[in-house]
């Protein structure tokens, strides 16, 4: 079962609306990219979809069991190990005590961080703090899996790096990614479809399926990539404007 | 690494070691030699002031009370009595404030009636307390704690509140992402990372337990009481033995000083070293 969402709307008490009367379908299975502009409600969407944040109006389905959660910056607990951070989420899902720590090497194997299980988050560079959040909304073992701009604090060849890995986990696991992020290129080279989001309030502008063959093309993506950036800092600027005015 | 990295980051290596080991050398010297100094002055002043001996004894004559004080028993015994008192008061203090506390930071209603109460009894001098105890509780060991208690308790409370509430607010969006209910949320992720403040607290608790104790056992003597440090400043009083009542009063610093050395300050470094925080509060990321 993927996500839907009907006629969704949020506003914060005392402001205007941040999204309003979004409707999507997710599939099962699906990766799909949320591309929006700096403040323009992707993360307050994808909180709405974690039931961290309620619609103020609409509604949303999503599988029973909710939905695994990668955050921005990682959001590992300082005083815990890399394999405590995942043992964790693994304890707090109800995974058996005695099965725990082989599953948490596994994961740790997973992400390539075999050798890193003792260290505190502190001691990891920032693509190994990332791995290890990933690891661990793995852990949660759930059908969707929701990610903030979670590449988006990383150097460029990390990110590279950890595109591919996410690309082979989605395609090893078959879960339904979405993933929120103003990255007009990371969208393309990781998602099978983009939402291109409007600034304030939010509502889907644009929706882009991606091919294999597009993704694979250097031309057809730079064409693309070209085309949605335009999009995007006309949004930006919109959102400028409208912020100025109030 | 290249060879010439490793020749230019060598020197570089030993410079900071060696610029780390004189910063450490000197935070250790430098209060020494003050001390030194001081003492040196002291003592030159109680001979050189034009004052009965008495009434301004140099650091020698205080010294020279120490073997009378420890050959009777009567120094030793007051520290290990006062010291008693104040461990286990201060462990009460720490089962009592730790439960209000959560419960405060739990429901904001009730921390809206007793936390300003909490807050003002932390700026009253526990001293106050001393009369309206003894006349509960006469002269008794209960007295002692009652102050001990009322000194301790609203630091502690108001530390892991202060501890609770800076916990970023992204933890909490991971306890409901994870699954976690109130109580495991409590348990695996708001104490621990309330932790730091939490133990800046008991410090603080501590301190305050510590001059609470020794106000109650200044006013509080005899009866059923046992003689604690601060009995003994009293006595000192009593008998117009300045020497005595300087002694006494350098004992209570270092007792205080110790416990703050060896038990608070590790604990909290190592609590910020693994957490990757260092001591001006940035992050050894």
């Amino acid at each position: 079962m993927g996500v839907e969402l009907h006629e969704v709307s949020l506003s914060y008490p005392g402001t205007d609306l941040v999204i309003d009367s979004l409707t999507a379908q997710i599939d099962d299975g699906e990766f799909v990219a949320v591309l929006g502009a700096s403040g323009c409600g992707k993360s307050s969407l994808l909180n709405m979809i974690a039931g961290l944040l309620q619609p103020t109006s609409g509604w949303l389905e999503v599988p029973h069991d909710g939905a695994a959660f990668m955050f921005q910056d990682g959001n590992l607990l300082p005083w815990l190990s890399a394999a405590d951070n995942i043992s964790l989420a693994l304890k707090l899902g109800g995974y058996p005590a005695d099965l725990r720590d082989a599953r948490v090497a596994e994961l740790l194997n997973l992400v390539q961080l075999r050798h890193a299980g003792n260290k505190k988050p502190h001691e990891l560079s920032g693509g190994m703090r990332q791995r290890v959040a990933l690891a661990r909304s793995l852990a949660q073992d759930r059908q969707v899996l929701l990610m903030d701009e979670p590449f988006a604090a990383l150097d460029a060849i990390t990110r590279d790096m950890l595109h591919e890995e996410l690309h082979n986990l989605w395609q090893q696991t078959g879960k339904t990614i979405i993933f929120v992020t103003h990255n007009v290129r990371e969208a393309i080279r990781l998602s099978e479809r983009i939402l291109v989001l409007s600034s304030h309030p939010g509502r889907i502008l644009e929706t882009r399926r991606i091919s294999a063959q597009l993704r694979n093309d250097p031309a057809q993506s730079a064409a693309l990539a070209d085309e949605l950036t335009t999009i995007l800092r006309k949004e930006q600027r919109k959102h400028e404007r409208t912020s100025a005015a109030s | 690494m290249s060879a010439l990295a490793q020749q230019v980051s060598s020197p570089t290596v030993k410079a900071d070691k060696l610029r780390r080991h004189m910063t450490s050398l000197d935070s250790v010297l430098a209060p020494i030699i003050t001390v030194i100094v001081l003492l040196s002055l002291w003592q030159i002043v109680s001979w050189a002031a034009p004052i009965r001996s008495d009434l301004l004894p140099g650091p020698g004559a205080i010294v020279a009370k120490l073997p009378e004080m420890l050959a009777n028993g009567s120094l030793l015994g007051a520290v290990g009595t006062s010291l008693f008192r104040a461990l286990s008061g201060f462990l009460l203090a720490v089962l009592i404030a730790t439960p209000v506390a959560l419960l405060l930071a739990h429901h904001p209603l009730l921390r809206k009636g007793l936390g300003p109460l909490i807050s003002a009894m932390q700026v009253l001098p526990s001293i106050a307390w001393v009369p309206a105890a003894i006349i509960l509780f006469g002269l008794s060991n209960a007295t002692i704690y009652m102050v001990l208690l009322l000194g301790a308790v609203p630091s502690i409370i108001n530390g892991l509140l202060s501890g609770i509430d800076l916990i970023p607010p992204q933890y909490r969006a991971l306890s409901q992402v994870l699954g976690a209910d109130k109580r495991q949320h409590i348990w695996h992720v708001e104490l621990p990372a309330a932790l730091p403040g939490y133990v800046a607290g008991l410090r603080q608790g501590w301190a305050f337990a510590w001059r609470s104790l020794m106000a109650a056992e200044l006013i509080a003597v005899g009866g059923a009481l046992s003689l604690g440090v601060g009995s003994l400043l009293q006595r000192g009083r009593d008998l117009a033995d300045l020497p005595l009542v300087i002694l006494v009063i350098l004992v209570i610093l270092f007792v205080g000083v110790l416990i703050e050395l060896f038990c608070f300050a590790p604990v909290e470094r190592k609590l910020l070293r693994d957490r990757g925080i260092n001591r001006t509060g940035g992050k050894n990321v």
